[in-house]
C-alpha cells in the first residue's frame, strides 16, 4: 500500500489557473486585434507584432537576469496582455523604436519593478502609453487614417473625433460636431478622418470581448458597466445643458473608453476586490474621464482616469468592505 | 417557482456522486470496536466500563462529562479488552475504550423491529421527555459537527424557536449517505421531524434538499403531504439550488428563511431556527421511538479508485480499513483518505481510525486528485471575495494571518470564517488561504478567550 496523505482542506481545487484567466483575456481581446488589422493593415501588424514581442522578451529578461526568478513568469501570458494593450493604445504608424522605450516602460517600470505580477500598482500597458505620450506627444497624437493597408511609417493622418469633439468645446462652437461620424459608423469603427489608437477603432469587437469575458466569469460587470454608465449619464447631462457637448452615444464610442472599461480598468491587479469597491471605482474613473476629457488640455481622459484610480486602489480595498453575512445595520 | 438558495457567495463543484444508486448495505461486525471518547462537541465521554467487563450492543459505556457532552453506548457485544488511547481524525491518540467483539447481543430494551411507531399510540411523549430520551441516547449533530442535539432543542431563554429545518442538502461532493437514508427511511425521517417539533415547542418545519436529489424531493413531498396534511404541523420540502456549501447551518436558514444569523456567538435559534441533519432526525426516531442509543449510522465509502463504492448501514467503531476492504481494498498507491467530503473533510493518518458518530463519509481521493499545486502570487482578481458565503475577504485575512496582524484579523471578522474553502478551491494562483485564515482565526479566538477570561 502506497503512502497516506495528509493535509488540511479542501482537498479538491477547482481548476482555475492564473494562465486560464490570462489566455481568457488574450481570446478576448481578438476579435478588437482582428478588427485593427482589417482597419490599419500592415503598420499595425508591425506595431502589435513589435510590442507583444517587445513585452514577452522584456518579462523573461528580467525574470531571468535581474529577479533571478527559478520560474519564469512568461508563459503566464500577462505579458503578452500587457504587449496587446500598449499596442492597441499606439498609432499605427509609431516606429519601432518607440514602441520598444513604451514596452519597457511598461514591463520594466510599471510592472517588474514592484515585485511582477500582483504587484503593481499601475496598468502596466497604461503606464507605458503615458511614457510615451509625455516624451513623444507629436508621434504619438497623430492618427492614420482607416483603410490604408500598405503603409506604415508614411500612414496619412488626420482628425479622429475625439479632436473634433474637443474643438467645438474648446470653440464653444456646436456647428464644429456635424464632423462627427455616425453613431453606428462609430460603432464598427468605420469612419474617414483620423481613427485614434488602434485598439479603439471597432466598439463592436470590444464588445464581443467583454461578452465573452463576462461568460466565462473572467471578471464581472460592475467596472465596465459603472464606467459605461457614469460616462451616458454625465455627457448626457452636459449634452442637455449645451449643445456643444456631443451626444452621449458619441461620447460612448470614440476614444479608448470602450477599450479601457472593458480592458484596462478591469485588470485584476490595479482594480478593487469587492463589487461595492469596483463600482466607486468604475463611477469615479467615469466622471474623471469627461472632465479630462472636455476641461484638460488632452483630448483623451480614459487613461489618465484610470491611472488616477490605480493610485486610489488600495485606499478604496481600505474602507470599502464586502456586506459581512449577518451583518446587522448600524 | 423560484429555486431557494443562500445570498452571498457560494461554489459549485464536480458532484461526483458515484455512490447515488447504491443502496445501503449492513457494513460487517468489526473483530474489535474502538470508541474514542470524544466523538462530539464539547467535554469528552467518561468511561463507566471496565477491563474485562461484558458489554451488549446499546450498553452505555461513557457517560456525559459535563453539560455540553454526550454519552457513547457499545455498538458490539462481548468484552471490554482495554481502556488505552489510539489515533482518531485529528491525528493524534486519545482516549478510547476498545471493545472485543463477540456474537451480536442487543440491549433487551431495545425495538429491533421495523414497524413504523408514530407520535399519535404515545401519549406520554411530552417535549420534555422527548429532550430527555435525546440526551440519554447520545444524539448529536449527525452532519459532521457532532453537537448534542439536546442542546439545540432547548434554546437559551433569549431566543424563541419558531421552525425545524431538516438539513437534507449533502452539498459535498461524493457523499450520498443522507439521501440514500432519505430514500430508505423517508417515514422514519418524518417522524423524527415531528418529535423535533413537538420538543422545540414549534408547528413549522422544512426539508431543505438541492436539487440534485429530484428522488429525494419527489418521494419526501409525497410522504410529507400524507402525513401533514390536516395535522397541526406545516410541513415543506424545500428545493435548493445546488451550490456550496447550503449545508451549512447559516447558510441553510438563509436560503430557506431568508434570515442571516448574526456573527458569533449567535446561532440560528436567535433567528428562530433550530437545524438539525437528517441523519439526526432519523436518529431522533430511533432514540424516542424505538429506545434505541445512537451506536450505528450510514457512511458512504467512496472514491473514483474503489472498486465498489458503496453505502453502509455502520456500527460505529468498525475501523475503516474494513469497510474500504468491503468497498474492495485501498488502491494501489499513494492516497488522501478522507473523514468527510473533499471540501471539509480530514485527512486521516490511519486506516484503523475508527467511524463515529460524525462521520458521514469515508472518501479517498488520489494522490493525482488532490495533490495542491505550487502557490503563484496573488493577481488580486477578487474571486475569493466572490465567492466567500461569510462576505468576508479570504485574500486580506490570509494575508494579515501571514504577518500575524491579529488585531486587524479581528476588526476584519475572521471569527466568522466557517472554513468552507470556497477561497481556496477557486483561488487560480493555488495559494494556501484557508490554511493561512484557520490560523489566524484559531488564535484571535483564544485572544478573544482570554480577554473574557479576565474580565
Amino acid at each position: 500500500m502506497g503512502k497516506l496523505i495528509v493535509s488540511l482542506s479542501p482537498h479538491v481545487h477547482g481548476r482555475q489557473s492564473v494562465e486560464r484567466n490570462m489566455y481568457g483575456v488574450i481570446i478576448a481581446l481578438m476579435p478588437a486585434m482582428l478588427a485593427t488589422f482589417y482597419f490599419f493593415g500592415l503598420g499595425s501588424v508591425i506595431v502589435t507584432a513589435t510590442s507583444v514581442a517587445a513585452c514577452c522578451f522584456f518579462e523573461w529578461a528580467i525574470c531571468k537576469y535581474i529577479l533571478k526568478k527559478k520560474e519564469n513568469t512568461l508563459l503566464d501570458g500577462s505579458a503578452v496582455i500587457t504587449g496587446l494593450l500598449l499596442a492597441f493604445n499606439l498609432p499605427s504608424n509609431l516606429p519601432i523604436w518607440i514602441i520598444l522605450i513604451g514596452a519597457l516602460f511598461a514591463i520594466g517600470v510599471a510592472k517588474m519593478s514592484f515585485g511582477g505580477l500582483g504587484h503593481n500598482i499601475f496598468n502596466p500597458a497604461l503606464v507605458g502609453r503615458a511614457a510615451l505620450l509625455v516624451a513623444f506627444p507629436a508621434q504619438m497624437t497623430t492618427w492614420p487614417k482607416i483603410g490604408q493597408w500598405d503603409t506604415y511609417l508614411d500612414a496619412e493622418t488626420g482628425a479622429t473625433p475625439l479632436s473634433i469633439i474637443n474643438w467645438a468645446i474648446r470653440n464653444g462652437d456646436a456647428t464644429i460636431l456635424e464632423q462627427l461620424p455616425s453613431s453606428f459608423d462609430l460603432f464598427i469603427g468605420n469612419h474617414s478622418g483620423g481613427a485614434g489608437a488602434m485598439g479603439e477603432i471597432c466598439a463592436l469587437a470590444l464588445l464581443f470581448g467583454l461578452a465573452f469575458m463576462l461568460y466565462e466569469k473572467i471578471i464581472t460587470w460592475h467596472i465596465p458597466v459603472s464606467i459605461l454608465g457614469t460616462v451616458f449619464v454625465f455627457s448626457g447631462l452636459l449634452h442637455l445643458a449645451s449643445p456643444i457637448y456631443p451626444d452621449p452615444l458619441s461620447v460612448l464610442l470614440t476614444g479608448g473608453l470602450m477599450l479601457g472599461a472593458i480592458f484596462m480598468a478591469t485588470d485584476y491587479v490595479t482594480s478593487p476586490m469587492t463589487p461595492r469597491g469596483q463600482l466607486i471605482y468604475g463611477v469615479c474613473i467615469g466622471f474623471l474621464t469627461i472632465l479630462i476629457r472636455n476641461w484638460g488640455a488632452y483630448p483623451e481622459g480614459m487613461s489618465f482616469a484610470i491611472l488616477i484610480m490605480n493610485a486610489f486602489t488600495p485606499l478604496i480595498n481600505n474602507y470599502v468592505k464586502p456586506k459581512r453575512f449577518g451583518e446587522v445595520a448600524k | 417557482m423560484k429555486i431557494r438558495t443562500f445570498s452571498i457567495g457560494g461554489i459549485h463543484a464536480d458532484e461526483n456522486k458515484l455512490t447515488h444508486d447504491v443502496a445501503t448495505k449492513v457494513a460487517a461486525l468489526p473483530k474489535q470496536a474502538i470508541f474514542p471518547l470524544s466523538q462530539h462537541i464539547g467535554a469528552p465521554a467518561k468511561p463507566v466500563v471496565q477491563k474485562g467487563d461484558k458489554v451488549k450492543v446499546g450498553t452505555l459505556i461513557a457517560e456525559a462529562g459535563g453539560f455540553v457532552s454526550a454519552p457513547i453506548f457499545s455498538s458490539v457485544s462481548g468484552t471490554v479488552f482495554k481502556i488505552d488511547t489510539a489515533i482518531d481524525a485529528t491525528g493524534y491518540r486519545k482516549p478510547v475504550i476498545i471493545i472485543n467483539v463477540e456474537g451480536d447481543e442487543w440491549e433487551e430494551s431495545i425495538d429491533r423491529s421495523d414497524k413504523l411507531e408514530n407520535v399519535e399510540n404515545h401519549p406520554e411523549l411530552t417535549p420534555e421527555e422527548i429532550v430527555s430520551r435525546i440526551k440519554d441516547a447520545g444524539v448529536v449533530g449527525m452532519g459532521g459537527a457532532c453537537f448534542p442535539t439536546f442542546i439545540k432543542l432547548t434554546p437559551p431563554p433569549t431566543a424563541k424557536a419558531e421552525c425545524v429545518i431538516i438539513n437534507a442538502v449533502e452539498c459535498e461532493p461524493y457523499i450520498t449517505a443522507d439521501f440514500r437514508l432519505m430514500m430508505e427511511h423517508a417515514d422514519e425521517i418524518l417522524v423524527g421531524l415531528e418529535l423535533l417539533m413537538m420538543a422545540a415547542k414549534v408547528t413549522t418545519g422544512y426539508i431543505g434538499i438541492e436539487i440534485n436529489k429530484p428522488a429525494a424531493i419527489e418521494l419526501l413531498t409525497k410522504k410529507c403531504a400524507e402525513k401533514f396534511n390536516g395535522s397541526a404541523y406545516t410541513v415543506e420540502v424545500v428545493p435548493l439550488k445546488q451550490r456550496y456549501p447550503q449545508g451549512g447551518e447559516k447558510q441553510l436558514v438563509d436560503a430557506v428563511i431568508h434570515r442571516q444569523v448574526p456573527a458569533p456567538p449567535a446561532i440560528p435559534v436567535n433567528v428562530g431556527a433550530i437545524v438539525q441533519n437528517v441523519g439526526t432526525a432519523f436518529a431522533v426516531y430511533e432514540a424516542v421511538m424505538k429506545h434505541k442509543p445512537l451506536f450505528e449510522r450510514y457512511t458512504t465509502v467512496t472514491g473514483k479508485r474503489l472498486e465498489n463504492p458503496g453505502n453502509f448501514l455502520v456500527r460505529m467503531g468498525t475501523p475503516m480499513q474494513d469497510l474500504i476492504d468491503a468497498c474492495g481494498g485501498m488502491p494501489e498507491g499513494d492516497n488522501k483518505l478522507l473523514a468527510g467530503g473533499p471540501m471539509m473533510g480530514k485527512a486521516l493518518t490511519s486506516t484503523e481510525v475508527p467511524i463515529c458518530k460524525g462521520t458521514n463519509s469515508v472518501t479517498i481521493l488520489s494522490d493525482d486528485e488532490a495533490r495542491r499545486k505550487e502557490p503563484e502570487p496573488c493577481i488580486r482578481c477578487a474571486k475569493c471575495v466572490l465567492v466567500c458565503p461569510m462576505g468576508l475577504e479570504p485574500y486580506l485575512l490570509a494575508k494579515l494571518s501571514e504577518v500575524k496582524n491579529w488585531e486587524r484579523c479581528e476588526r476584519e471578522d475572521i471569527v466568522n470564517c466557517i472554513e468552507c474553502g470556497s477561497c481556496q478551491f477557486t483561488c487560480p494562483a493555488y495559494r494556501p488561504l484557508l490554511d493561512n485564515i484557520r490560523l489566524g482565526k484559531s488564535t484571535v479566538m483564544g485572544i478573544i478567550r482570554s480577554r473574557a477570561a479576565k474580565k
